[in-house]
């Protein structure tokens, strides 16, 4: 099975690298993007055929290992 | 009296924090491999800076992980000190034992710099040596010291007296002029809620010595011995 895991910084986190991204974006004449926040994508491919099951794993892994609760959100999707 | 100091795949401060505590302190310390998992006879353990596990995913995540990290926590919670540097604050974050988290340097930079910190508890096992509101002149080498917690955490950690070192500047005026990472409250160092778990973000082993420029790092390690004589 293979998921798609997306790391995102929570909306109340400061996000340096995004701004930064959103300022050159504007600096280049992209001027109607007016929001950039950086995240990270992982894509996992695990041995499970129950959907619920990967699903409850892939979770695990995403809360304990893949994300800091307490600056990140994630979302797990299942993919293939 | 013995100290020990953890040793990651990536540490690289490990060995100037073992000069500093064995040589220049004259505290017998060894080095702890991540791997071990027995630390019972250690009066101190230091988590140095570098980049442990190459700071992949976040800085000290996979840190946290490693099999010495259970018995960090075991130690800690059975009162032992615990002094997380740099890295080593980092990764007592990631593992849960202090509050917060590190975000990037608000100015994206890598900063290597001295900087001044003003002590804002002096109650401490790692400040007693301070004067109330003593400013000291430490250096900084990071790039995720931008420190960040939840606004119950961070009023929590106010009220407990949780928050030991604030960036400032030399005369020890405290504004966003001199924080250099962006961190919440000018943050540099905070300690947990029973007083034995230091994290702090300058390197108090890089100013230890007159040649490096500073001596006010020994401070800190001062008060550590202090400490553990008067606990004897």
């Amino acid at each position: 099975m293979k998921a798609k895991i997306t790391v995102k910084l929570k909306d109340i986190v400061l996000d340096p690298q995004g701004n930064t991204i959103l300022h050159s974006l504007n600096e280049m004449g992209y001027e109607k993007i007016t929001k950039v926040r950086q995240g990270k994508v992982f894509f996992v491919e695990l041995e499970e055929t129950s959907k619920e099951k990967a699903r409850a794993l892939l979770k695990e892994i995403a809360h304990k290992v893949l994300s800091n609760p307490v600056i990140e959100t994630y979302e797990v999707e299942i993919i293939g | 009296m013995k100290f020990g100091v953890v040793v990651f795949p990536g540490s690289n401060c490990d060995y100037d924090t073992y000069h500093v505590l064995n040589n220049v302190m004259g505290v017998p310390t060894s080095f702890i491999w991540h791997k071990d998992t027995v630390l019972s006879d250690y009066d101190l353990i230091v988590l140095p800076g570098g980049f442990s596990y190459g700071d992949y995913l976040r800085s000290g995540a996979i840190a946290r992980f490693s099999p010495v990290m259970n018995a960090v926590k075991e130690y800690s919670e059975k009162g032992g000190l615990v002094l997380g540097i740099c890295n080593g604050f980092q990764v007592l974050l990631e593992s849960g034992l202090l509050k917060g988290a590190m975000l990037r340097n608000r100015n994206l930079h890598f900063i290597c710099k001295h900087v001044y910190i003003k002590v804002r508890n002096i109650n401490t096992p790692f400040t007693n040596a301070l004067k109330e509101g003593q400013v000291l002149r430490i250096p900084i080498a990071h790039a995720d010291g931008n420190y960040f917690a939840s606004e119950e955490d961070l009023k929590n950690i106010g009220a407990n007296n949780q928050i030991v070192f604030q960036y400032s500047d030399n005369n020890g005026k405290i504004n966003d002029s001199v924080n250099p990472n962006g961190s919440l409250l000018n943050i540099a160092a905070i300690i947990n809620e029973n007083g034995n778990v230091l994290g702090m973000m300058p390197h108090p082993e890089r100013a230890s010595e007159k040649i490096l420029g500073s001596t006010d790092g020994k401070y800190i390690f001062k008060s550590i011995i202090n400490y553990l004589k008067n606990r004897r």
